[in-house]
C-alpha cells in the first residue's frame, strides 16, 4: 500500500480539476479460488474469458430493463460528473459516475449495439480486453454503490446497477474480490459475516445481559433461538463485538424490554448484512436472504425487526418481498420486514418510552444518513420517513441536535465512503479520500455548533468513520449509534 | 421526374422507417425485459398517480437536471422547449388545412429558433470549457451537436437569407403521404436541411437520442415505492421457490 495523503478540509467543499489516473493503482485483493468456488464462481481466470464476459453481459442486459435503459439513455450531460464522493476526494476522472458507466458501457455498445460494431472510435467502443478488465476490477471497486448520482440524473441512470453488473462479470470470468467474497462465504457456512458460531454468539449475549445488569440494575435480556417469540430481530453481526455498534445492541435490548415486546435473536440467521448486494449476484442474494425466513418459519415468530444497516435495510425494506416473501406468516398489523427506528419511534409515539435527555448532555449530536437507507429504502408511511424517524428518535434523547448542510444529507447525502464491499483495509486510502465531503460537512458542524457526536444506523457506516475520522484530526469514538443514544437515556423502571 | 426528388422521396421513407421503426422496436424490447428488483430512486412516490406526476414533471420540466447544475438545466431545457416550438411550427408543411393554433404560434417558432442555437451553442460549449465534461465527451457527442446546430442554422437560413418555394416543398410532403410524388424544389439551403434531418431520423433509434423514450422505461423513476405492500416479481425473481420451506407459501 503506498503512502498518501489525506485531502486537505478548505473553507468551502471545492470540485476538483480532473487528474488522470490518480487512482489507478487501487485494487482489492482479489479472491483466492477456494473463496470464489465456495460461492459458485470459477476459481481463477477462465479460459476464452473475454467471450465469457461478454456473452455475460448480454445475458445480464436481458435480464434488467434498468440494464438496458441505463446502458442506452447516457447523454453524456454531465450532471453526475461532480457528485460522486470518490471523484470530489479523488480527482481521478474514471470515478464520475459516467465515465465509470461508460467503462462498460463501451463494450457493451461494441458488441451489442449497431454504432459500437461499426463505428468503434466515433461513439468510444472497446473491445473486451486484459487492460479492459483490469480497469473494470480497479474502478469498479472504487464505487460503493450509494445511487447519490442517480439522484441527479435526468434519466435515473444508477451506477449501482452498472458496477453491482460489472462485479457480476467479473466474478463470472474468475476474477473475484476477496473480502466481500469471503465473507458470502462464511455466511453461507456459519450464519454470520463474522463466523460466528452460536456457542460463540451465545456468550457473547451472556456477557452482555451481565454487563447491562451490572450498569442498570435491570434484568435486560438479550435471547437467542427463542420459539415462540414475538419479534425475530435481525441485526449486522458487527453489532455483537464492534464498539460503537455494540451500544446500538444493547439500546434495541432495552426497547424491548421497557415495551415489554418478547423478542430474539437467531443463530440461524445471525446476519443482517447481505454482501451478494454488492457483487450483484442474485443467487447469493437470495440465498443469504432465505435463512431469514427459515428462522422466522422455525422460531415461529410474529414480526421481524431489522437492527441499524444500511444495505441489509435496502435488502429488506426492498428486495425481502420479492426474494423471500410473501410474508403472509408474520403479523399483518406490522410492517414486514419492520426497521428498529420504526419500532422505537411507533412506542415513542405511543408514549411507552421514558428518556432522560440529560444523560447525553455531554454530546452535541449531528445525524448521518446513511446511504442505502436514504436511497435504497424507505421508513414509515409516508415518502421521506427514513430521515425524519432517526431524527426524532435523536432528539427524544438528547438535548442538542444539529444537522448538516442540507446538501449533504437526506436524499442527497454523501456515502461514508466504505459502502458495498470496500470496506476492507487493502482500500484504506481510497475510503479516506472517499469520506472527505462528509468531513467538509461534518468540519463545518463542528466549528459552527460544536458537535461532538455523529450518529448513524448503518454498520459499515460506524466501522469506517471509526477507522477515518482520525485522519481528520477528529476521535474515532466521535462516531455512535442512534440506539446508543437511545440506550444511555431510556429509563428502565420496574415493569409490570 | 428529377432523380433528385426521387432520392429524397426514398430518403424520406427509409428516414420514417428508420425513426418509427426503430424506436418502436427499442420501446418493444425495453417492455419486455424484466426488472427483478425494485430500484426506485428518491424521492418515490408511493402511488400510481404519484409516479405519472413525478414523470410528467422529470420530461417537462428536468427536474433531476435542475437539482444536479443550473448551467447543463438551462442549456439544456431552452433547447428542448426550443426544439418542441420550432417541431410544432413546422406541422404547417405537412397538413391541409393548417390547424388554427399552429397558424397561431408561427412567429413563437420563429424565436424558438434562435433559442434552440443559444441552447445548444451552451451545451457545446460545456464540452470544450468544462474540463469534466470535455473528459466525457466523445467524438459522436461533437458530431451529435453539430448536427443538431445544422439543421438549427440551415432552417434559420431559409427564412431570413435565401427562401425556398415553401408551397412546393409542402406538396412534395403531401405528395410523400398520399404516395403521389410531387417535386422538389432544388435549394441548396433545402436540401441540406432536409438531408440532415432526415440523417437524424436515421441515427435516432441507434444513438444516445434513446434518452427520449427511455425515460420513461428508467424503473428508477417509473417504479412505486411500495415493496413492502405489494410483492414484486418479474423475470429470474418470479421464478424464486423457497427450497428449505414450503410452509407460508
Amino acid at each position: 500500500m503506498a503512502a498518501f495523503e489525506t485531502p486537505p478540509l478548505g473553507e468551502y467543499p471545492v470540485i476538483p480539476l480532473v487528474r488522470e489516473g490518480a487512482m489507478a493503482h487501487s485494487k482489492p485483493f482479489v479472491a483466492k479460488p477456494d473463496i470464489q468456488t465456495g460461492i459458485g464462481f470459477p476459481g481463477e481466470l477462465v479460459p476464452d474469458w473475454e467471450k465469457v464476459a461478454v456473452t455475460k453481459l448480454g445475458q445480464l442486459v436481458s435480464q434488467s430493463r434498468g440494464l438496458q435503459v441505463f446502458l442506452d439513455s447516457c447523454v453524456k450531460c454531465g450532471a453526475c460528473t461532480d457528485k460522486c464522493h470518490y471523484f470530489l476526494g479523488t480527482s481521478d476522472p474514471k470515478n464520475m459516475p459516467v465515465a465509470r458507466q461508460d467503462l462498460l458501457r463501451s463494450v457493451y455498445r461494441r458488441y451489442y449495439t449497431f454504432a459500437g460494431k461499426h463505428f468503434p472510435k466515433l461513439v468510444g467502443a472497446r473491445d473486451m480486453t486484459k487492460d479492459v478488465l483490469d480497469e473494470w476490477y480497479s474502478y469498479f471497486h472504487q464505487c460503493s454503490q450509494c445511487r447519490r448520482c442517480a439522484v441527479f440524473c435526468p434519466y435515473g441512470i444508477d451506477t449501482a446497477e452498472v458496477s453491482m453488473a460489472a462485479r457480476e462479470i467479473m466474478d463470472t470470468v474468475g476474477v473475484g474480490q476477496k473480502y466481500s467474497n469471503e465473507i458470502i462465504g462464511k455466511l453461507h457456512k456459519i450464519g454470520n459475516n463474522l463466523g460466528l458460531p452460536e456457542p460463540a454468539l451465545r456468550n457473547t449475549l451472556d456477557g452482555l445481559e451481565e454487563d447491562v445488569l451490572e450498569e442498570t440494575g435491570v434484568e435486560v435480556k438479550f435471547p437467542l433461538d427463542v420459539k415462540g417469540a414475538e419479534v425475530l430481530l435481525i441485526t449486522p453481526s458487527a453489532d455483537f463485538f464492534a464498539e460503537p455498534h455494540i451500544d446500538g445492541l444493547i439500546g434495541y435490548a432495552k426497547v424491548f424490554h421497557a415495551a415489554g415486546i418478547s423478542w430474539t435473536l437467531s443463530s440461524h440467521a445471525s446476519e443482517a448484512a447481505n454482501f451478494s448486494l454488492f457483487i450483484g449476484n442474485h443467487d447469493n442474494l437470495q440465498k443469504v436472504a432465505e435463512r431469514i425466513r427459515d428462522a422466522a418459519l422455525d422460531l415461529g415468530v410474529k414480526r421481524i425487526v431489522v437492527g441499524e444497516c444500511g444495505h441489509a435495510w435496502r435488502v429488506a425494506y426492498s428486495f425481502w418481498n420479492t426474494l423471500i416473501g410473501p410474508f403472509d406468516f408474520l403479523d399483518p398489523r406490522y410492517p414486514a420486514p419492520q426497521h428498529i427506528c420504526e419500532l422505537t419511534y411507533d412506542l415513542i409515539q405511543q408514549g411507552a418510552l421514558t428518556f432522560d435527555k440529560s444523560a447525553n448532555d455531554d454530546k452535541v449530536v449531528t445525524f448521518h444518513d446513511s446511504c442505502n437507507v436514504s436511497r435504497g429504502s424507505r421508513m414509515g408511511d409516508g415518502p421521506g420517513g427514513q430521515f425524519h424517524i432517526p431524527r426524532e428518535i435523536i432528539r427524544a434523547c438528547v438535548n442538542n441536535f444539529v444537522d448538516m448542510a442540507p446538501e449533504t444529507i437526506g436524499e442527497t447525502t454523501f456515502c461514508c465512503g466504505g459502502g458495498g464491499g470496500l470496506l476492507t483495509d487493502d482500500l484504506v486510502e481510497l475510503r479516506v479520500k472517499g469520506a472527505l465531503p462528509r468531513m467538509q460537512a461534518l468540519q463545518q458542524v463542528v466549528e459552527e455548533h460544536g458537535v461532538n457526536y455523529m450518529a448513524a444506523i448503518c454498520a459499515i457506516c460506524k466501522s469506517q468513520f471509526t477507522k477515518v475520522l482520525p485522519y481528520y484530526k477528529h476521535p474515532m469514538d466521535m462516531i455512535g449509534s442512534v440506539h446508543g443514544l437511545v440506550s444511555k437515556a431510556i429509563v428502565l423502571g420496574p415493569r409490570n | 421526374m428529377s432523380a433528385l426528388t426521387v432520392a429524397y422521396a426514398l430518403l424520406f421513407y427509409f428516414a420514417t422507417a428508420m425513426l418509427v421503426g426503430g424506436v418502436g422496436y427499442k420501446c418493444w424490447v425495453y417492455a419486455r425485459t424484466p426488472q427483478p428488483l425494485k430500484i426506485p430512486i428518491p424521492p418515490a412516490p408511493t402511488t400510481r398517480g404519484g409516479v405519472v406526476l413525478r414523470m410528467l414533471i422529470e420530461v417537462t420540466l428536468f427536474r433531476a437536471l435542475f437539482r444536479a447544475n443550473k448551467w447543463i438545466w438551462l442549456f439544456g431545457w431552452l433547447f428542448h422547449v426550443a426544439l418542441l416550438a420550432v417541431l410544432l411550427r413546422h406541422l404547417r408543411y405537412f397538413t391541409e388545412p393548417v390547424w388554427g393554433w399552429v397558424a397561431l404560434m408561427q412567429p413563437l417558432g420563429l424565436y424558438a429558433g434562435f433559442a434552440m442555437l443559444v441552447g445548444l451553442a451552451g451545451l457545446w460549449a460545456r464540452r470544450f470549457l468544462v474540463d469534466r465534461v470535455r473528459y466525457i465527451s466523445s467524438p459522436s457527442d461533437h458530431l451529435m451537436l453539430a448536427l443538431l446546430v445544422a439543421i438549427a442554422a440551415s432552417g434559420l437560413v431559409m427564412k431570413y437569407v435565401a427562401h425556398t418555394d415553401i408551397v412546393a416543398l409542402k406538396a412534395f410532403f403531401l405528395g410523400l403521404a398520399r404516395f403521389d410524388w410531387q417535386p422538389l424544389p432544388a435549394d441548396p439551403a433545402l436540401l441540406v436541411h432536409l438531408a440532415l434531418v432526415a440523417t437524424l431520423m436515421i441515427i435516432f433509434p441507434l444513438s444516445k437520442l434513446l434518452h427520449a423514450p427511455g425515460v420513461f422505461f428508467s424503473p428508477t423513476l417509473n417504479q412505486m415505492d411500495d415493496a413492502r405492500e405489494r410483492r414484486h416479481t418479474a423475470g429470474w425473481s418470479a421464478q424464486i421457490v423457497h427450497v428449505n420451506r414450503a410452509r407460508g407459501g
